[in-house]
């Protein structure tokens, strides 16, 4: 068996930490673990992933695969599985990777197992742990298929430096134009000096208790003295405070920072779901009562517009 | 023009979680069309409002109760429904398998459905049927332009916005920024009572997913909770933040 691939997740040749995240957990079962890689002049990442332990670099370079497209990504995919038969095969779960991972399963006719937030691909087998209801209930599943296919959230694996070979293997590039069947027309990048929701170390989240921008102001300034992502609760994205993109919630985005700072945030059960997992997590509000106490690590009973501004001043001491 | 929308029946998001004899209790639980296909649903009326498309169907594989969510799209407006019979702990695989079926029956020109659902969280199903039926997809969309027998789309990707095309018939999953989804009114629950709804059995599938065991997560400890003057607590908590927590401070 050709142990365990790792598909990359990049753009423009940078590559999403997730990827060596996912390299490193592989390693940790003893397999010959491969990194994938489709783009533009990618070979010449092979070192980063031998950084991380990849034994091999499958890496294949042509135009077709200058943007991620399901239609030419999938054809190159089964092809090499086909000829190289690895035994597992891992993606991020992100916009690409579950895009990917189920187009690829159905064409291959075999189960997934998506956002897996901790797996175990030892014997042949592959087994994972998956957050159901947005974390509020756990689900441990078994892909009795072959190959094991799985996307993994991005943030749960350490990454562990551990030299590897990363040997170049240069596959016969099996995707035509004519697999193609979406132009992408355009991609704007988001202009925003602050990091991913799903990838930050740190989340400071504000909700109804900001009453307005000047409280999210206050968040945003907390926010950017930790270099931390900024996410809302409902309230603050129904009022229009905060895009939709950055709702932290069972119907926004699940984070799982090292600190998560909630303020003015009472902790709905729908708001806990999406950031209980977090490491440290601390809140400011005005309710002793509210629920987000009950999950809160350190919490603080008091006003965001008073307790905020003290503690971006105690901070920068 | 004719789209279909997919719905599955999902616990309300506001549910606690409890298992009984090992499995997930739906004992007590409100239970709602997944919010994220709720966007879909109303995507597809609107386009029925605009006169893109003529007709709304609305398609849901589970179980008998799942006709509530049926009824529910239909007094949104949808015009007919249909219930596809299936275990609801049937896996990705089967469930698009059982979903593709009815929908080559019906030979639609979008087929629209949410993204991901709340409850499993997979996010698998709608590119799962577009692989089954050969068709092109596009996921995470927050809106859509249909002219010339093509889709333009902007979709929430990682790290920005992508305007992909595809050509018609297509499927495309919902985000919940696509749109703002109605309350039935009164009428709409009445008339939803007389619009047609056809029932069918699912193809029989093999799963390719086993389920081991189903767990709670270990409930979270309150810590410290403080009650003091402002600046008591701001000092107190930026230590937190910095000794415990480890925080960097970057600025």
């Amino acid at each position: 068996m050709a142990g365990t691939w790792v598909f990359v997740e990049q753009r423009d040749g940078n590559i999403r930490k997730v990827t060596f995240e996912m390299i490193s957990e592989a390693k940790k079962f003893g397999e010959e673990v491969s990194a994938v890689v489709f783009g533009k002049g990618v070979e010449a990442l092979a070192p980063e992933f031998a950084k991380y332990g990849a034994d091999k670099v499958y890496a294949v370079d042509a135009d077709v695969f200058a943007n991620y497209n399901t239609g030419a990504f999938v054809a190159q995919m089964a092809a090499m599985i086909a000829e190289f038969n690895p035994n597992a095969v891992l993606f991020a779960h992100t916009f690409g990777g579950r895009d990917f991972a189920s187009r690829l399963a159905q064409k291959l006719e075999v189960g997934l197992a998506t956002d897996a937030i901790d797996l175990d691909i030892s014997a042949g087998k592959g087994v994972f742990t998956r957050a159901i209801y947005a974390g509020k209930a756990i689900s441990k599943v078994e892909v009795t298929t072959s190959p094991i296919l799985a996307t993994v959230r991005p943030g749960v694996c350490e990454v562990v430096e551990n030299a590897g070979a990363g040997e170049v293997v240069k596959p016969a590039v099996a995707a035509t134009d004519a697999d193609v069947y979406q132009v992408i027309k355009e991609f704007v990048p988001t202009v925003s000096a602050r990091p991913d929701l799903s990838e930050a170390d740190a989340v400071v989240s504000g909700g109804r208790g900001c009453k307005g921008p000047d409280g999210i102001k206050l968040v945003e300034e907390l926010a950017d003295l930790l270099g931390a992502g900024v996410g809302g609760s409902r309230a603050s994205i129904d009022s229009g405070w905060l895009g939709h993109e950055l709702q932290v919630g069972q119907t926004g985005k699940v984070v799982n920072p090292n600190l998560y700072i909630a303020c003015g945030i009472s902790g709905a059960i729908q708001h806990l779901a999406g950031m209980s997992s977090s490491k440290f997590i601390t809140a400011i509000n005005t309710d002793p009562e509210a629920p987000i106490f009950g999950v809160a690590d350190f919490g603080v009973v008091g006003d965001l517009f008073k307790v905020v501004p003290l503690l971006i001043d105690e901070l920068k001491k | 023009m004719k789209v279909l929308v997919c719905v599955k029946q999902t616990f309300d998001t506001e549910a606690k979680i409890e298992l009984k004899d090992g499995k997930i209790s739906d004992a007590g639980i409100n239970l709602i069309i997944n919010p994220y296909d709720e966007h879909a649903v109303e995507g597809a009326i609107q386009l029925k409002e605009k006169k893109v498309v003529s007709e709304v169907v609305v398609l849901s594989a589970g179980a008998d109760k799942s006709m509530d969510a049926i009824r529910t799209a239909l007094a949104m407006g949808a015009d007919r429904g249909i219930l596809v019979k299936q275990d609801i702990a049937a896996d990705e695989y089967s469930r698009a398998v059982a979903l593709a079926a009815a929908i080559k029956e019906e030979n639609p020109d979008l087929i629209l459905a949410g993204h991901v659902a709340a409850d499993d969280g997979s996010s698998q199903v709608p590119t799962r049927i577009a692989e089954i039926l050969g068709l092109p997809h596009v996921n995470v969309i927050t809106s859509v332009e249909i002219a010339d027998g093509k889709a333009t789309c902007s979709s929430e990707a990682d790290g920005g916005t992508q305007v992909t095309e595809v050509t018609l018939p297509a499927v495309i999953s919902a985000q919940v920024s696509w749109n703002e989804p109605r309350y039935p009114s009164m009428k709409g629950i009445m008339q939803a009572k007389k619009k047609p709804v056809a029932t069918v059995d699912a193809v029989a599938t093999e799963d390719k997913v086993k389920i081991v065991e189903f767990s709670l997560p270990p409930a979270k400890e309150a810590g410290i909770k403080l009650e003091d003057d402002p600046d008591v607590c701001a000092a107190q908590l930026a230590d937190f933040i910095k000794n415990t927590a480890k925080a960097e401070i970057k600025a």
